[in-house]
């Protein structure tokens, strides 16, 4: 019965949705008795999806096997979380999530939104409602999470053992409330185009939301490249896989828009530019999704290879890019022109800033599509790696950060050159100085690297210079926010550049007894033993691992078979000292009796995520802080 | 925006969606060329794979006379399949050498008496490093190298029954 009542409060759910898109589109075409009715049903059509996704997880923490997804994701024998966290570590399931969250942040505009005139926000839910009914049917016609299976089977298949991890509980949730609160921002657009009521109020409407997408992005890409990076065991934290550039993309698509819709809500610029950013930050979700589920991309997350549903998907994605870009071109012409700025001003600097996320998004995109563009071309097969993301974005990553040092200490509309090289002289000379320190210290490294330790450097002393004379405690929080993100570059951008030039990397053949030198560790071989846990077998290696004269620290990597369904991982094990992380991985044992061991030593690798953290926690100041002001002075116009 | 620039973006799309119509319309084929043909092959010195015969290096490959290479494990089933065609070539007078992947020397010794000896020469690539090298990613895979160490073709899985006449063939005309 649970499955049942599922699927009915999902066709329930389409049908409101429906309902919901008829309704604001009367009222925004005059009918303003059908105005009242829309906010409460696009909250009643939330509350349908959620118990629709509630009952399925229902089902697979109970484990009905009655059920066909349950039964080709779950287990009776899996620990409590992954049972629960296998709901969305499928297709149908994330599918549902999608559709839910899709809901959830519909519903979150209709209860909240209080800023945006009423007729934009009517369009506003009308585009939310129209981008809900696509993925109900995507969900209903072509991947119901509620199909019975008969007979009933005694057990269940089990999950990928690479899913089996905390992370899957919490990763791919905060990336979709990301990828798909950023449907907020797009339906705000269409909502904008319907009405031609962009400006200042517009934007600030739209910026919390937008905000609120993008922290969500942040944690979840900094989350998932911590994951691959312990569990994968390849050492690496990006790898350039189709998968995390879907991600990415709209990160990037994001941050331009946020930085863009600050012009727009401080000096009315950039209207149009902000309308197209919205369109395309939401746009590239759903290319990512397409990508992801259609599997026309080889890659590691791509689990659900189906071209219809591919088709399907790719059906949505016309329609809805398509559409939106179709509604700019024709209304975008009747949206006002924003005011004018002088080449030196903050506003500058953010178009600067706003031109190369694009840049690096473009690069991105074409390196994610090359290889089908040129199969459609040519026919000849091909795949673009590390080598062409790393030069082609790499360089303009850097001259981003530059801007990103000066950005901040800009005046809005008009600025001097000479005051402004006045402000920006001490973090260019600490710049400097670490650039010939370092290259002093470590001749052989790499110029991108260098450039970047550089950079980093001058960048965390720049982010930090907005709060030098400034009484801290009546600073407004947003502004400790931009402070705290831009840092949180900083340091992230010095991890990078710290791992990919002073990593030492041992991939060794030992005997047990062995001792070998990583970096500052000597790595003892104690023991191999074999070992159990709930749901697999492993052998597991004792290393002992001294620094100097210290105490010995144990690390315990291990080679694990799964036995439902049978696959063998490697589970790393690290140590994490405070100037880097000792990584080590338990191979094959060879011919002879002896055992590959791949050991790392990678210095300040942590900076990486401690500075996406960073990144994310500015972001949720930034938002706290613009809500709790819009929320004191409501009329102020300057924010 | 004036003009037609507010439609550029729509334009850009329709072109990008075209590809990925393209991508899901494509049939899936395994058929790659290899880059490596043309090639030289990479500079290696392997081991003796198994007691009795020797081991395998580039410069064996390029000493003026043309050579089947063959990778292969005892491991692997194909292989076994594939056995019986490789003896055929070599009888036919035509040198083939191996490089045996993350063997063992009795595992490869039983193989070999248990399916004949097609070679001269094996390396034992323990770690797969020439394999890789070779631009091959699986076994069993197929090189025809002509006197001077370079690729001239590549069969990626086992040598079928009909491919035997066209390769002794090959090797042949590969002076």
């Amino acid at each position: 019965m649970i499955a049942e009542a599922g699927l009915a409060a999902l066709w329930l759910g389409a049908a409101l949705c429906a309902l919901q898109l008829i309704a604001a589109g009367l009222a925004v075409r005059g009918e303003s008795e059908l105005a009242a009715i829309v906010r409460p049903v696009a909250v009643a059509q939330a509350a349908l999806t959620a118990l629709a996704f509630g009952l399925l997880i229902w089902l697979f923490v109970r484990v009905d096997l009655s059920v066909a997804l349950v039964f080709e994701n779950d287990h009776s024998e899996k620990p409590f979380l992954y049972r629960f966290a296998a709901t969305w570590g499928n297709h149908e399931g994330s599918m549902l999530m999608w559709v839910t969250i899709l809901g959830v942040a519909g519903a979150a505009v209709a209860l909240f939104e209080r800023k945006l005139e009423e007729r934009t926000l009517l369009a506003t839910l009308g585009g939310q409602a129209v981008i809900g009914l696509g993925f109900y049917a995507f969900l209903l016609f072509a991947s119901n999470p509620f199909a019975r299976l008969y007979p009933v089977p005694p057990e269940g298949r089990g999950l990928n053992p690479l899913l089996q991890d905390p992370g899957l509980a919490f990763h791919p949730p905060t990336l979709y409330l990301g990828y798909v609160g950023l449907s907020v921002a797009f339906s705000f657009a269409i909502g904008a185009l319907v009405t031609r009521d962009v400006g200042p109020a517009f934007a600030r409407a739209m910026r919390p939301w937008v905000l609120g997408a993008w922290i969500f992005l942040t944690l979840g890409i900094t989350a998932g490249s911590y994951w691959a990076y312990y569990e994968l065991g390849w050492g690496g934290w990006w790898f350039w896989d189709p998968v995390e550039n879907a991600s990415l993309m709209p990160w990037l698509a994001a941050t331009a828009l946020l930085h863009s819709v600050t012009v727009l809500a401080t000096r009315d610029g950039l209207r149009a530019w902000t309308l197209m950013l919205a369109v395309i930050a939401f746009s590239m979700s759903m290319v990512g999704t397409f990508l992801v589920r259609s599997g026309i991309l080889t890659s590691v997350h791509a689990f659900a290879v189906d071209p219809e549903r591919g088709t399907f998907l790719l059906v949505l994605l016309f329609l809805y890019i398509g559409g939106a870009l179709a509604l700019f071109g024709a209304r975008v012409g009747k949206v006002r022109e924003g005011a004018r700025f002088d080449p030196v001003s903050r506003e500058a600097g953010l178009v600067a800033n706003n031109l190369l996320l694009s840049a690096i998004l473009g690069i991105v995109l074409v390196g994610t599509l090359y290889p089908l563009i040129l199969e459609a071309a040519t026919g000849t097969k091909l795949s673009v790696g590390p080598p062409y993301f790393n030069a082609a974005a790499g360089p303009l990553a850097l001259i981003l950060v530059a801007i990103m040092a000066a950005g901040p200490l800009l005046r809005w509309r008009r600025d001097n050159l000479l005051p402004l090289l006045k402000r920006i002289a001490p973090a260019a000379g600490l710049a400097m100085i670490t650039l010939v320190a370092v290259k002093l210290t470590a001749p052989s490294i790499r110029i991108l690297s260098l450039l970047g330790l550089a950079l980093a450097a001058g960048l965390a002393l720049a982010s930090v210079a907005p709060l030098w004379q400034r009484n801290l405690r009546r600073t407004p929080l947003f502004v400790w926010g931009m402070v705290l993100a831009h840092l949180g570059v900083a340091v992230s951008l010095a991890g990078m550049a710290c791992d990919s030039s002073f990593t030492v990397e041992k991939l060794v053949a030992a005997r047990v007894g062995e001792t070998v030198a990583v970096g500052p560790y000597s790595i003892t071989f104690d023991a191999v033993e074999p070992t159990f846990g709930e749901n697999w077998q492993a052998l597991q290696a004792t290393l002992l691992a001294r620094r100097g004269g210290g105490e010995a620290l144990r690390l315990s990597p291990q080679a694990r078979t799964y036995w439902a369904p049978p696959t063998e991982t490697s589970e790393t094990a690290i140590h994490t000292a405070i100037d880097g992380q000792l990584y080590t991985v338990l191979g094959k044992q060879a011919g002879d009796g002896r055992w590959q061991l791949r050991l790392w030593w990678k210095p300040f690798v942590t900076l990486i995520w401690a500075g996406g953290a960073l990144i994310a926690i500015g972001g949720a100041l930034a938002l706290i802080g613009r809500l709790w002001r819009a929320r004191r002075r409501p009329q102020e116009v300057w924010l | 925006m004036k003009g037609n620039t507010k439609w550029a973006p729509l334009v850009v799309f329709i072109l990008l969606g075209s590809a990925l119509t393209y991508g899901l319309a494509k049939p899936d084929t395994t058929n790659i060329r290899s880059k490596m043909i043309g090639a030289s092959v990479p500079t290696f010195t392997l081991p003796p794979a198994t007691p009795g015969l020797p081991g395998l290096s580039s410069s064996d490959l390029a000493n003026g006379q043309p050579h089947l290479l063959n990778i292969f494990a005892s491991w692997c089933i194909p292989c076994v399949a594939e056995a019986p065609q490789l003896k055929a070539i070599a009888d036919a007078g035509v040198p083939v050498v191996g490089i045996a992947v993350r063997d063992r020397p009795e595992a490869l010794a039983r193989f070999l008496a248990r399916n004949g000896n097609a070679f001269r020469a094996i390396g034992a690539d323990d770690a797969s490093q020439v394999q890789m090298a070779m631009g091959s990613s699986g076994v069993p895979e197929t090189f025809v190298v002509d006197g001077k160490g370079r690729i001239l073709s590549q069969v990626i899985g086992p040598i079928n029954p009909q491919d035997v006449a066209g390769l002794i063939a090959e090797v042949k005309a590969a002076r």
